[in-house]
């Protein structure tokens, strides 16, 4: 039964002149008129080249944009009567309606699964507006394994800056791949695709009121293809082209990530204690997704935020962290910046510990996320400085060291997860 | 003369013994009461720390920060203490029967006021319990908050707004008490006051770019430039 609740009646009554569709693809905006135009005429193309027989729709689920973002996306609509450099066999709609409540990509995840369940679409890509290097090949790898190989959820695989996305692959990925047993690189995607039976399942999922259904929805859907032991595929997109203003909000990130993944191993401890076999996420076209460009970093106030987080925040660590632990890190905070190094195994132990004390709730929960944002800044040092010289195999085997750090750690967690510190 | 003498002795001791005939079941009755009230307050004391362990108060005393208070002045938990609460005040109730029994002249007024006061102290508690859990609750939530957003001094920001809770907590317990509450509602008025003087003419002086553009962020009629004042280019997502 679809969730119809949460879509308007004049979204509902433009959903049925459109009809059943093959494929949808949804693209959650809010103010993005400078980059939605481009990538949405990528999907266009993409749709048109790869799938021209099939019946699609682009869903544009709107946060209340005031630069014109929804004109844009309604522009994109194409009959078989409109002139194209692509041949249409079919009408290609593109609809856009404007979500109640503040912008949240999990909000326009909602509206885009009610959609896909009412008009019954058999495929669901989700592109981020801001994917302004999308190529319609994207739309493909996307959409194909999903159409063609009945697999539940299609993850992206980018090529990346080397020091871009520092949280996943010093936490999230490691800590999914340790404690889950997936190899998902990307587990909190911006594009990716699904079945309508994962859609449908995580429609009627009762996370709608809550934090992860506002903010870090995508981490949700991961890991709930993974809980529920869906078929996972990974598709090499190639280079994910950089933010013009990158997210400055940590604190935000770590809720996001480290929040929803201490959330979800709190909700379904049965999923990851008694992990009998790892499941598998095989990835096409995979090649080496690290770039090396330059990029600016301040090293330094990387460095002194960790020292002074260390020292300012003791009453709150102190009811966090084990006394070893603990103690281990406030030695770290007394080395100069040339000396700091956060080992990958003392920072594997300090995050289950924290994933430990969120179960335990030995303070309030978001109050635990929070005081990992000032010693992810040191683990985030350690990575830059090992990685400073590094080349694209040697970054690979080091992002692979972080991951074989939480999995050799995994029985401490086990320990301390009921255990006490 | 003598015989007189043993005369008044052996009325005296009669009267005496007469008194203590009456006096004496009176005693039993109390010793009764207040021995029954005794297991009683035990068998409150044993409930009252079931449903607290059950209800995880323990939990809830380590979030104020209470725990913390009591270990440091060698006091058992809080549910212990809180259970213990429990039989003192049961027991007290039936001693202060107990001796009610006895007749002593005046004594009844002093229980009903004992007993009116009950309330207002358990009240008094509940707002001091709840104070400290939103003392240390907000305390912490501002020093995260400092720290992860690079500011001087988290901790005396932290030390101020839980003493300010503090203040405000201990003021109202006391005006529910009916204790001194003029003086301590005065005086915590004017620390108040003067603390939020303080605290305007430093932000109202050091912050007022960062209020201008907040506001021009807020209200203003276009949407706002994205700020590119990031440490650096990193992009944690």
């Amino acid at each position: 039964m679809p969730d119809e609740s949460i879509l308007s009646d004049e979204f509902i009554r433009e959903l049925i002149n459109v009809g059943e569709v093959d494929i949808l693809v949804g693209v959650p905006t809010h103010n993005d008129a400078r980059t939605v135009g481009q990538v949405v005429q990528g999907v266009r193309a993409g749709l048109l080249k790869y799938f021209p027989r099939a019946r699609s729709v682009i869903i544009n689920a709107d946060g209340g944009s005031r630069d014109g973002t929804r004109d844009l996306v309604c522009a994109a609509s194409i009959n078989d009567t409109v002139g194209s450099n692509l041949p249409a066999l079919r009408t290609l709609h593109s609809i856009s309606t404007q979500y109640e409540g503040p912008p949240a990509s999990g909000t326009a995840l909602h509206t885009i699964l009610a959609a896909a369940d009412l008009l019954q679409a058999k495929a669901c890509a989700v592109i981020s507006p801001e994917s302004t290097s999308l190529e319609p090949e994207w739309v493909e790898r996307l959409l194909r394994p999903v159409i063609r190989e009945g697999v539940d959820l299609v993850l992206p695989v980018y090529r990346r800056h080397k020091f871009d996305g520092m949280l996943i692959r010093n936490l999230v990925y490691p800590v999914t791949r340790a404690v889950y047993g997936c190899t998902v690189q990307e587990p909190y995607p911006s594009d990716y695709a699904f079945s309508s039976n994962l859609g449908s399942n995580f429609l009627n999922q009762d996370l709608w009121t809550q934090e992860q259904g506002r903010h870090g929805t995508e981490l949700w859907l991961t890991l709930a293809a993974i809980i529920g032991r869906y078929r996972i595929y990974q598709s090499f997109l190639g280079t994910r082209g950089r933010l013009e203003s990158p997210p400055s909000d940590l604190v935000k990130a770590m809720r996001e990530t480290a929040g929803l993944l201490f959330c979800s191993m709190d909700c379904y401890p049965a999923a990851w204690k008694d992990l009998r076999e790892p499941l598998p996420a095989p990835c096409g076209g995979c090649q080496p997704a690290v770039s090396l460009e330059p990029m600016r970093v301040n090293r330094k106030r990387l460095h002194q935020m960790f020292t002074f987080g260390i020292s300012q925040l003791e009453p709150v660590f102190s009811s966090i962290l084990s006394t070893p632990t603990h103690e281990e890190l406030k030695r770290l905070a007394t080395l100069p910046e040339n000396e700091f190094e956060l080992p990958e195994p003392l920072w594997a132990r300090t995050v289950y510990e924290f994933a430990a004390a969120y179960h335990r709730a030995v303070i309030g929960r978001d109050h635990v996320v929070q005081a990992l944002v000032p010693l992810f800044r040191g683990r985030a040092l350690t990575f830059l400085t090992e990685n400073r010289e590094a080349k694209e195999s040697e970054i690979e085997s080091n992002i692979d060291k972080v991951c074989q750090a939480f999995e050799a750690e995994k029985p401490y967690l086990l320990q301390v997860w009921d255990g006490g510190k | 003369m003598w015989s007189n003498f043993v005369g008044e002795m052996t009325r005296a001791a009669d009267e005496i013994l007469k008194g203590f005939a009456r006096f004496l079941p009176r005693i039993l009755e109390m010793l009764v009461i207040v021995l029954v009230g005794w297991v009683i307050a035990i068998l409150l004391r044993a409930i009252a720390r079931s449903i607290l362990k059950i209800a995880r108060f323990d939990k809830l005393s380590e979030h104020t920060g209470a725990t913390q208070l009591l270990r440091g002045a060698a006091l058992p938990s809080l549910t212990e203490l809180t259970s213990r609460f429990v039989f003192w005040i049961a027991w007290l109730g039936f001693i202060l029967l107990g001796i009610s029994v006895l007749g002593v002249a005046g004594f009844d007024e002093h229980v009903a006021t004992f007993i009116e006061f009950l309330p207002r102290l358990v009240v008094s508690l509940f707002i001091l319990f709840f104070g400290l859990l939103a003392a240390s609750f907000f305390s912490r939530a501002v020093l995260l908050g400092a720290v992860n957003a690079n500011l001087s001094s988290p901790r005396i920001i932290s030390w101020a707004v839980r003493t300010m809770i503090i203040l405000f907590v201990v003021s109202m317990a006391f005006e529910e008490l009916s204790i001194s509450s003029r003086t301590v509602v005065v005086a915590f008025g004017m620390t108040f006051g003067a603390l939020m003087f303080g605290l305007a003419l430093a932000f109202g002086l050091g912050g007022k770019d960062l209020a201008r553009r907040y506001l021009e962020k807020r209200f203003g009629s276009e949407p706002a430039e994205e700020q590119h004042d990031h440490e650096d280019e990193l992009s944690p997502l």
